[in-house]
């Protein structure tokens, strides 16, 4: 039993620390441009220094 | 970056946004990007790439022209958007998304502990999971549930019935008996069964909107805007921008050659030809004096002109246009979804199945929590969860194939209208033409005077420029070196190439041709007539021969006059309508409809905008006014007209899927509906059944990839 009452607030914890991710992410629009954040890894921009 | 800010006043920098359709790689992103902070007056330019967008920031004192004229510097074509209508319905999406997320979480958690109880937790241990799993799934109802309750109450008031009802009922009915076999320390709770349904049922939700939104921000990415605002002469001689909301009657609008009006006005400086084409799909242009009334959403050909602004905003001509497709609309509205259509028969059957095998139990001798027990499970198995699955997943994967093609879809309902279609009727200037100018003769011209044409015609934004520019460009033909290029309004373009002096531009001998032409000259040697015509789109005879093969029946019904319209009906083999005003190409559908016809309305124009908005459904070109393009359910990028028929063959094997799956989940309700009067249906049956139906509805949808080909 006090096996569960560490694991279970720990599993619940991490999963809501998941969903509070999610949500964060979704506030702060971080899906609103998948494709541009792909490409954006190959832009060179040594240049602009 | 310890350094703070300096502490000015904060000025609200206005932000204005552009599509940019022609970015394809990261190195568009960033040409975009570093090009566009470099320029002064623009202080950050952000890229979107999934939406084909920029939004610039930039100081107040920039114009639309100046911004736009900034990004072609660049190298892009790029379109001002107005501000983004739809906020409402992306919200929509996100809020779906967020409860999903919940119950997604509380499904995964409840069902870790479910399965403790499953394998052979008792006493204190499954009182102690039951506790824990109400914990979450208390929460997560109230969050979760609430977009089910909110319309099932809105449909219940109204005395009407939805989806929604049976599974708000079954939700809260399942929720609060396992609460109270939870106080009792009962044997089985269904909170994993509530959670894993409101899950399952919000991803159904979430894909419909999705659709929504991505079909949205497609067809506002193209919407045109070329009638955005005008150049506007103040009283102290200069000129300043003026959005088309803020245009109001006597103001003075200059309006250079290529640019569409912004509102209805005379003519009081200039001498040009106006394209009528969007307005009334007549291809002849018009030509106009001053004291000439033109009206917004025309085109100016030749020469910039003056224009005395009469009627802005809702007084224009435009504007009836828009109060008939107001009311042709509504129609449309009326039309109930398939999903609802099946709920209407689906949910009163499973009440009474519900409330008979109580009654059975009760009347068998059984306690009254017993049979209640009973009827719960019948509940959580009769709901509709593959039921709510099934045609949004369905038309979400073909919505997506289609979009790949190039055709986007605004929503389910237009997918399952589309699939109806028995009759099909075409606009002509625009839909089953390209709508713009294309030289017809340029086979003729020799690889000089090709070469030259290309260069000059670059320098020139001039529609019938920009005809040879594509044709040209699309041939590959090599632009020759020219210089001194300058560009004399209403004449045409001279430069020099190699010395010798050339031009393209308005006809000095007068062309006994019908229809517009310009002139190519180059010194020394004889001129060059380039004569345009409005071309039949690519594949438009095979694309209504395949509809003919799918059981429509094609004709024309046109604004343009008989004359123009004869040769493209007579190249196509189909009957036609000409001379049609707005009111009478809806009362030619309103006639079809009363014959018992579901009409297909293919048109462009602002002057079909009602005739769409009537049409049992409705399909614009990319190339379409904006009106068309909002009145229309499907859009369709490209030039060639076979968009069409795949549309329509998509939509029906969309609805021959859907069928399917409603198949399969009325089969599985068959098999499960007894075990469960019949009492055996534990929590764990009922989550296996849940899940496996609404797993095979999903598979079956996945079949639909490749619809588009």
């Amino acid at each position: 039993m006090t096996g569960l009452a560490l694991l279970i607030p720990v599993a619940l914890g991490l999963g809501l620390l998941g969903l509070a991710g999610f949500f964060w992410s979704i506030k702060n629009g971080q899906f609103d441009d998948a494709d541009g954040a792909a490409l954006r890894i190959l832009i060179d921009e040594e240049d602009e220094l | 970056m310890t350094a703070t800010t300096p502490n000015r006043a904060p000025v609200e920098l206005p932000i204005s946004d552009f599509a940019v359709p022609g970015m394809r790689c990261a190195g568009c992103i960033s040409k975009l990007e570093s090009g566009l902070a470099l320029q002064t007056g623009i202080v950050n330019a952000r890229v979107n790439f999934t939406a084909k967008r920029v939004s610039i920031t930039h100081l107040p004192e920039m114009t639309m022209p100046q911004l736009l004229d900034a990004i072609s510097g660049i190298g892009f074509e790029a379109v001002a958007i107005s501000e983004s209508s739809g906020d409402a319905d992306n919200k929509e999406a996100k809020r779906l998304l967020k409860a999903m997320a919940v119950a997604g979480f509380a499904m995964m958690n409840i069902m870790l502990l479910s399965v403790s109880v499953w394998s052979g937790a008792t006493g204190v241990t499954r009182d102690l999971f039951h506790w824990l799993s109400a914990l979450i799934a208390l929460p997560t109802v109230a969050y979760s549930g609430q977009p089910f309750f909110r319309s099932a109450w809105g449909a219940l008031r109204k005395g009407r019935t939805n989806m929604d009802v049976p599974i708000s009922i079954g939700v809260i009915i399942t929720t609060a008996l396992s609460l109270y076999e939870t106080f009792n320390h009962g044997q089985h709770a269904y909170f994993d069964g509530v959670v894993m349904l409101l899950f399952f049922l919000l991803t159904g939700r979430w894909l419909d909107a999705v659709m929504r939104d991505r079909a949205r921000d497609g067809v506002s990415a193209l919407l045109k805007q070329t009638a955005a605002g005008a150049m506007v002469l103040q009283p102290d001689g200069e000129t300043a921008w003026i959005d088309a909301k803020a245009l109001g009657p006597n103001m003075v609008m200059l309006v250079a050659a290529g640019e569409r009006l912004a509102a209805d006005g005379i003519v009081t400086e200039g001498i040009s030809s106006f394209d009528l084409s969007l307005l009334t799909g007549e291809t002849t242009a018009q030509s106009v004096v001053i004291g000439s009334i033109v009206h917004a959403g025309t085109l100016n050909l030749d020469a910039p002109v003056h224009v005395r602004v009469t009627a802005a905003g809702a007084d224009t001509a435009i504007a009836d246009i828009a109060r008939l497709m107001e009311q042709a609309s509504q129609g449309k509205s009326l039309y109930v979804r398939v999903a609802d259509r099946a709920a209407r028969l689906y949910a009163p059957a499973v009440h009474t199945l519900a409330a008979l095998s109580f009654l059975g139990w009760m009347v068998a001798g059984a306690g009254w929590h017993e049979s209640l027990l009973v009827a719960v499970a019948v509940l959580i198995i009769t709901c509709p969860c593959a039921l709510g699955l099934a045609v949004p997943a369905a038309q979400i994967v073909v919505a997506g194939a289609l979009m790949r093609a190039g055709i986007l879809v605004k929503d389910g309902s237009a997918l399952e209208r589309l699939a109806e279609v028995d009759l099909a009727m075409f606009d002509k200037t625009g839909t089953l033409t390209m709508g713009r100018p294309t030289p017809t003769n340029l086979t003729d011209a020799n690889g000089e005077q090709k070469s030259v044409l290309l260069a000059l015609a670059r320098a020139s934004r001039h529609p019938l420029s920009e005809g040879i520019r594509r044709t040209l460009e699309a041939e590959g033909v090599a632009a020759a070196k020219i210089e001194q290029v300058r560009e004399v309004a209403g004449a045409g373009v001279f430069a020099t190439a190699n010395g010798c002096a050339v031009s393209l531009g308005r006809p000095n001998t007068e062309i006994s041709h019908e229809g517009l032409a310009s002139e190519l000259q180059i010194e020394g040697q004889p001129s060059f007539a380039v004569h345009f015509s409005d071309q039949i789109r690519p594949q438009a005879a095979a694309t209504l021969a395949e509809l003919q093969g799918l059981g429509l029946t094609s004709s024309i019904i046109s604004g343009d006059r008989a004359e123009s319209v004869a040769p493209v009906a007579r190249a196509l083999g189909i009957t036609a309508q000409t001379s049609m005003l707005p009111q009478e190409k809806l009362d030619a559908i309103a006639r079809q409809k009363a014959a018992g016809h579901k009409v297909l309305m293919v048109g462009d124009g602002l002057n079909d905008g009602p005739a769409l908005a009537a049409g049992y459904a409705s399909i614009a070109p990319a190339s379409a006014s904006d009106a068309g393009q909002n009145a229309a359910d499907v859009v369709f990028m490209g030039d060639a007209l076979s968009p069409v028929a795949t549309a329509i063959r998509a939509a029906r094997r969309t609805q021959h899927i859907v069928r399917q799956n409603f198949i399969l989940a009325i089969g599985y309700n068959v098999l499960a509906v007894p075990l469960a009067i019949a009492g055996y249906v534990t929590p764990l049956i009922a989550a296996a059944a849940m899940s496996g139906s609404s797993l095979v509805v999903v598979a079956n949808a996945l079949r639909l990839k490749n619809a588009a080909k």
